[in-house]
């Protein structure tokens, strides 16, 4: 009998310990490289946004970040408004979709304010199947490119199985979907940003003066 | 046994996926194309060799009732570390192996190891078994990868080939071709074997 309960408290012991000192190795490890995980996600970011727009210099020109919550959805929506002196360039959205493969990706899609088309996507993070799913980043294939030039609003975003006008991935229809989810949300937000922002591009050099008249 | 046997042993004779048919969940799925299986591959035996070590070090104070328990703490905390690090150290390298990373924790070749092997040898020998089972993963994955990739793209590694682009396979890059090309490529190591 004692040999056995001593038995017994080595084995918790020596799991406790274990884990302890997994649990201590692991959380100096996030310490660490938390900075650093930021700060390239960060980079990864202003890299996106600098694809997208291409003609935005950062040198020169300066992003504006907003965040806009999209009615009956939790999350809020972070966009970020590219500008050179005082003129919009374009605005990137960062959105997102939990439909995935892999439950959740974010992309980021860019917006030209004069023509309402889609300048360009750029895939942040996500957890689809390699070699299947992962082609909704324009590095693997074509099929994010299909989206570039076309008004969001006027567009069928369904695949053309459903009858919409997406040619959906082979072998990976509901990451096709879930990026036609994403891209919806991001339109929402877009339309959400422009109207805060005043950006029809027929009353932009009137709107100003009036909100000072209201404000006055 | 000698130390280089310990490490060719893996190539082959034990392969872990053609032999022990251990890990076969990441080598169907993640086999679409030859780049992937050796993005897979270099990230498992990375975390094979490291995680074998580790189990070999703590084999003295490891009550055989917690073995497991034990095992999968350690590959577990292992693989977090691993991911954390490439993240914040080397975003190049997380673009391309981060969807492979999470997925390493799981496959079982490395619990298999740190139970048939490493729980029982040295250090050292742990070392170079992890080693000799990581490439005999990555050489099964690169071989299923290859076949899969030339009839169902009609490409190898990325570069398309004249006559079977645009005669492409679908089948082979999805799962009931990963199946296939599996039960056919054992099949051949076995034939192979027994001569």
């Amino acid at each position: 009998m004692a040999a056995k309960e001593s038995s017994l408290l080595k084995l918790v012991l020596t799991l406790t310990l274990v884990s302890l000192f997994a649990a201590a190795a692991l959380a100096s490890v996030y310490v660490i490289t938390k900075e650093p995980i930021a700060q390239s996600s960060q980079k990864k970011k202003s890299n996106a946004i600098q694809a997208i727009i291409q003609s935005y210099n950062p040198e020169t020109g300066h992003i504006q970040s907003e965040t806009v919550n999209i009615e009956g959805e939790e999350e809020p929506i972070t966009v970020h408004i590219a500008y050179q002196d005082e003129t919009v360039l374009g605005i990137v959205v960062e959105t997102y979709t939990n439909k995935a493969f892999g439950g959740r990706f974010d992309i980021m899609v860019g917006f030209d304010v004069e023509k309402d088309i889609v300048l360009g996507t750029e895939v942040l993070s996500h957890g689809e199947t390699p070699g299947l799913g992962d082609k909704i980043d324009k590095k693997k294939s074509d099929f994010s490119i299909q989206f570039n030039g076309k008004n969001l609003a006027e567009m069928n975003l369904k695949v053309k199985k459903e009858g919409g006008e997406v040619d959906a991935i082979t072998a990976a229809t509901i990451s096709s979907k879930a990026f036609c989810d994403a891209l919806e949300r991001g339109q929402k937000a877009y339309l959400l940003i422009k109207e805060k922002l005043n950006l029809n591009p027929e009353q932009a050099a009137s709107e100003p003066n009036n909100n000072e008249e209201v404000a006055l | 046994m000698s130390k280089l046997s310990i490490v060719t042993k893996g190539f082959i004779k034990e392969n872990p996926t053609l032999v022990l048919v251990l890990g076969t969940c990441p080598a169907l799925a993640v086999t679409t194309s030859v780049e992937n299986g050796i993005g897979m591959g270099l990230a498992t035996t990375f975390v094979l060799v490291l995680s074998n070590m580790f189990i070999s070090l703590l084999r003295k104070i490891t009550p055989n009732e917690v073995r497991i328990p034990i095992f999968i703490v350690v590959i577990a905390t292992f693989v977090s570390i691993v991911d954390l690090l490439i993240q914040g150290f080397v975003p190049a390298l997380a673009e391309s192996l981060g969807l492979f990373i999470p997925l390493i924790v799981v496959n079982c070749i490395v619990l298999g190891r740190a139970e048939a092997f490493a729980s029982k040898n040295g250090v050292f020998d742990s070392m170079l078994d992890g080693l000799g089972m990581g490439i005999g993963f990555t050489i099964a994955l690169v071989i299923i990868g290859t076949i899969r990739e030339i009839l169902g793209s009609g490409s190898i590694l990325g570069y398309e080939i004249p006559f079977m682009k645009g005669n492409e396979i679908l089948i082979f890059v999805l799962a009931p071709g990963a199946f296939f090309v599996f039960g056919y490529v054992i099949a051949l190591t076995r034939a192979f074997q027994k001569k």
